[in-house]
């Protein structure tokens, strides 16, 4: 395909968007039907050509059309197909555009689905969101234009990164920027709401969806991103604390924050200030890991392409987008009625708790970020921020959430009865405590603190079946009507039971990962063994290998245990012919939950080779956890519940207009 | 031309965009069009209520909440419920000016839609520039091809027959003078190693890899150009680098001797010799006379001949290289010459004589004929 088809199809997009900030939010203000129904249009026209414009560069990939630019820049002809794709947006232009296109389809799909909103409401957020595909297609067109030409073409690519050559590209920024971006959803609806004045408990109702599929990909994203780096760097770790991973955890506690928060706003119309606030933050935090990454502030992996030009701009966008909403914010949250009063031992006080800590580290991770930027930028000292103060405070902000999360959905709402959740816990906190104990034998002497940390993820994972169990009225009632109890609960509160088992299942990892990990590093030479966590590992031969656009230099080695021989893992040297750059490739073998990693080092004068090698107990259910997290999410967003509320079309068919009942079942 | 058809569709289709959803509606046009919005978002609101209210039924119904708490969560939303319908009926329908508002949102799509993309698309798009697919352009006629495709096709031409000399010979000239000088010196290399050393292979290596050093000529180098002169003594090129190389050394003296030497031995129509005399003033030797293909001992000679006698002994020289090319004709530099000398001495017979016996002598080379017909041209001989 001609790349200028995509390139006109770019600044078409910037037409419409400009058009979609403008007219459906003028229409809004002044109550004109015609000029809120361009919204949806716009919207779905807007993502067209987006969606366009990325096939286009898509396939100026696939096709190794080396008149581009950034393929030349990022591709090569030799490049397996996967990561001919995969490199659109495995580099800054691209991303960008990557970033636009996921916004498109969240305007398009709050168009398609939003039939039950009110007009004006849909129409100020789809205006909203126009305005952020205006800024951030200008950003792409003046700083970062993907479809710049080159004449003459040369003949062959640049290549890709060789870290980025990988199925992670594939998988974890397309579900990163699905959760970035969907919180420019929930913004956009705040803002709207603001515009309007009208914040009320049906609102927290359309929001909650959104709310939700975005918070269950960021955290199947930054799992994903986790699980990458852990496998792909090499060093064997999971959370490095890098300015770009924080950048990603930030928007997690406040998405998180507003999805418990809009509970409370939907069930109690309180809270409603707040929610709105937590809104306007998580997408301001998306906005400002986007600076982050890429502004060239940091150095990190994930800064393929710095340029202090790109900085500044984003740094406009991020001023107007977050100062403008928190303006809007200060100027019309004191207007708001406010709602439902309760408790402070009560449903809405455990969220209330919940909101507080969460937000709070969301506070310390953005300190621990900027602090160290700011103060270069004030007297030009570099400090680094490193781990310690990273899992002191968040560790201790996030040590009373978990264990106050079992109490919250055991308390009822506006007054609760703290003595009685407790009682309906025992079951559970007992178990915890067995499980510490059992842990506290078995190590025989070690950190102290991480069998109380099992035994807390214990009394997590079954918090949440007493939770299930307790709304069943297992034990109270007969069996028969329990089980049909078990079968009417709303999903919701299965999604709410499993997701909070993930984040039980997650900390099993944490801990276990952190206490009881083993690591060796030496050097062997061919037929050498050495023992890491019980296993015995012995280099049986070294092996050199062609890959398509690399060369590999793998060792093999053999895994024994008490003596008997249980296979073998494999890890690699590989270079990168384009780029002449070395990755290493580790061996993993997982052995149920657990996992033996193994990384090949340099070679040693001496003969032999380098191998650092870890026992990585339970690791996998850092990840595993994550996923369940998710899961319970999407259970929660396929709830029934979520989709009604469109206004019934048979009762008066003239008042109400457009009655697409698509969200509805 | 298609590409003008597809950005005619395209802006058509993001008008219709914005058009679409303006269009009047007959049967909503009797409806007041403010009114049944303003009363919406209460609607809307009522609904989820309304829903609430059914779920709390629901939830009592199955015990999962008692009676007390649904009576209390059912005054809750019904109080939501009152509020909601108050404001339903309390809205008031804007109204008022909807066709100018269309009428500027038309215009807006219209006028401001085209503007925007074509403004914005002269300012970054390179219309005439088609796609390039890989394979496509791999597939193109030779003719055709671009030179990067053509070099690639010689790299993949090498990488299946590694011992073709001819392909490296053929490529490190155009590695050198795209600038891939790393690929310009193991170019040579190879073809060196497969087809033996001669003083042009040699020069070109040593040249690639001065300019790889950035003009520092290298050990590398200094041997490329010493096996250069070891096969032919009398090489411009590789004694020109030589006496570069004894200048980096700190001995402008022996450059000096070099490069008077290759001075004294360099005809004066020769493209290098102005390289040489600059060199040998910057070292600060006396830059010798141009010669015009004569021995040093001829030049000093002519120094003392009267101007007839010069005439005389040039008339010579010039009639030796005519007969020289007469039993001999490959050496086209001697033509080209040939040519110059007689045009200079005012024989332009001759010198046309000349043209149309090298144009004879190399009818079946293209590359020799342009060189011919330009000088020819550049020397007012017809062609």
């Amino acid at each position: 395909m001609n790349p200028e088809i995509g390139q006109y199809a770019l600044v078409l997009a910037l037409a419409l968007a400009i058009l979609q900030t403008v007219l459906p939010i003028w229409g809004a203000r002044v109550g004109d039907a015609a000029l809120m129904r361009t919204g949806p249009a716009l919207a779905i026209g807007f993502f067209g050509f987006v969606a366009l414009s990325f096939a286009v560069l898509t396939a100026a990939y696939v096709q190794s059309d080396f008149s581009v630019l950034n393929v030349v820049e990022n591709s090569h002809s030799l490049k397996p197909m996967l990561y001919k794709i995969t490199g659109v947006w495995g580099n800054h232009e691209g991303s960008m555009l990557l970033w636009v296109l996921v916004l498109a389809i969240f305007g398009a799909l709050v168009a398609v689905f939003g039939s039950n909103l009110p007009a004006s409401l849909k129409a100020n957020v789809l205006g909203v969101q126009g305005s952020i595909g205006v800024a951030f297609l200008l950003f792409i067109l003046l700083t970062s234009n993907p479809f710049t030409r080159v004449v003459p073409p040369p003949a062959e690519g640049q290549d890709l990164n060789p870290i980025l050559q990988d199925i992670g590209l594939a998988i974890h920024p397309p579900l990163l920027y699905l959760g970035y971006v969907g919180f420019s959803v929930t913004f956009a609806f705040a803002v709207a709401a603001l515009l309007d004045g009208r914040i009320d408990a049906a609102w927290a109702r359309w929001v909650r969806p959104w709310a939700l599929a975005a918070w269950a990909f960021l955290t199947v994203g930054i799992a994903m991103g986790s699980y990458w780096a852990y496998y792909e760097l090499g060093w064997g770790g999971w959370w490095f604390w890098d300015p770009v991973e924080n950048a990603s955890l930030m928007p997690w506690f406040a998405g998180t924050a507003l999805i418990h928060s809009a509970v409370v706003m939907e069930k109690r119309d309180a809270l409603k200030v707040w929610t709105i606030l937590l809104a306007i933050l998580a997408f301001s935090l998306s906005l400002l890991g986007t600076f982050l990454v890429r502004s060239g502030v940091l150095t990190s992996v994930h800064a393929f392409a710095t340029d202090p030009s790109r900085g500044v701009f984003i740094l406009c966008i991020l001023i107007f987008f977050i100062g403008g909403s928190l303006a809007l914010y200060a100027f019309r949250a004191p207007m708001l009625r406010q709602g439902g009063i309760f408790a402070p031992i009560s449903r809405e006080g455990a969220l209330v708790l919940n909101n507080l800590l969460l937000t709070a580290a969301a506070a310390a991770v953005l300190i621990g970020t900027l602090f160290p930027l700011a103060l270069e930028a004030w007297n030009g000292a570099k400090i680094t921020v490193g781990p310690p103060y990273f899992n002191l405070t968040v560790g201790a902000l996030m040590l009373p959430v978990v264990f106050a999360m079992p109490f919250g959905p055991l308390l009822a709402w506006k007054r609760g009865d703290l003595a009685g959740a407790a009682q309906r816990l025992m079951l559970a906190f007992g178990a915890g405590i067995v499980i510490a104990a059992i842990c506290l034998y078995a190590q025989g002497g070690g950190p102290a603190l991480a069998p109380l940390g099992m035994g807390l993820a214990a009394f997590i994972v079954l918090g949440a079946v007493v939770d299930i169990a307790e709304r069943a009225g297992i034990g109270r009632v007969p069996a028969a009507s329990a089980i049909a109890r078990l079968k009417g609960l709303p999903r919701a509160a299965w999604g709410a039971a499993i997701a909070h088992a993930g984040v039980g299942i997650c900390l099993f990892g944490i801990i276990a990962e952190t206490s009881w990990n083993a690591e060796r590093i030496t050097g062997v030479k061919l037929g050498e063994s050495f023992t890491v966590g019980g296993y015995e590992l012995t280099l049986a031969r070294v092996e050199p290998r062609n890959g398509p656009n690399y060369r590999d230099l793998a060792g093999i080695f053999t895994i024994r245990r008490g003596g008997v021989e249980i296979g073998t893992v494999e890890s690699s040297k590989r270079v990168f012919l384009a780029r002449n750059m070395p990755t290493t490739e580790a061996g993993i073998r997982t052995f149920w939950f657990s996992q033996l990693y193994v990384s090949l080092g340099d070679e040693l004068p001496g003969g032999g080779i380098g191998v650092r090698a870890y026992w990585k107990p339970l690791v996998t259910l850092i990840w595993l956890g994550s996923v369940v997290m998710a899961l319970g999410g999407v259970l929660s967003l396929s709830d029934r519940r979520l989709r009604v509320g469109a206004p019934k079309p048979a009762k008066k068919p003239k008042v109400v207009p457009t009655p697409a009942p698509v969200a509805a079942e | 031309m298609s590409l003008w058809i597809a950005i005619t569709l395209m802006t058509g289709a993001a008008i219709l965009a914005v058009l679409w959803p303006l269009r009047v509606r007959r049967g909503a046009s009797a409806e007041p069009a403010g009114n049944e919005v303003a009363s919406e978002p209460a609607l809307a609101d009522l609904a989820v209520y309304r829903d609430q209210l059914a779920e709390i039924e629901r939830d009592r119904a199955s015990g999962l909440i008692g009676a007390a708490e649904g009576e209390a969560a059912r005054t809750e939303v019904a109080r939501r419920i009152l509020r909601a319908s108050a404001e339903a009926e309390g809205a008031v329908g804007a109204g008022g000016n909807a066709d100018r508002r269309r009428r500027v949102a038309a215009v807006a799509g219209l006028v401001g839609i085209p503007l925007i993309a074509g403004s914005l698309y002269i300012a970054l798009g390179s219309p005439g520039y088609g796609p390039q697919p890989l394979a496509a352009r791999l597939e193109a006629r030779p003719e055709q091809s671009d030179i990067a495709i053509l070099i690639r096709k010689v790299e993949s031409h090498l990488e299946a027959n590694p011992q073709d000399g001819r392909g490296y010979e053929i490529i490190a000239p155009i590695y050198a003078r795209i600038g891939r000088l790393d690929d310009a010196a193991r170019a040579w290399s190879n073809a060196i190693r497969l087809l033996g050393s001669t003083p042009q292979r040699q020069t070109g290596l040593g040249e690639a890899l001065i300019a790889q050093a950035g003009g520092v000529v290298t050990t590398d180098a200094k041997a490329a150009f010493a096996a250069a002169l070891a096969a032919d003594p009398k090489d411009p090129k590789a004694r020109y680098f030589l006496g570069l190389a004894a200048e980096q050394d700190g001995q402008p003296q022996q450059a000096a001797a070099i490069w008077s030497q290759l001075a004294a031995d360099t005809p004066a129509d020769a493209p290098w010799l102005g390289l040489v005399q600059q060199a040998l003033a910057r070292v600060g030797a006396p830059v010798p006379a141009p010669a015009a293909g004569p021995s040093a001992a001829e030049v000093a000679a002519a120094g003392d001949l009267s101007p007839e006698q010069r005439q005389q002994m040039v008339r010579g020289m010039v009639d030796r290289l005519s007969a020289r090319l007469a039993q001999n004709g490959d050496d086209l530099d001697g033509w080209l010459r040939l040519m110059r000398a007689w045009t200079v001495l005012g024989e332009a017979d001759k010198a046309k004589a000349a043209v149309s016996d090298a144009r004879t002598h190399f009818a079946r080379d293209d590359g020799a004929l342009g060189r011919i017909d330009a000088l020819a041209r550049e020397l007012g001989l017809g062609s």
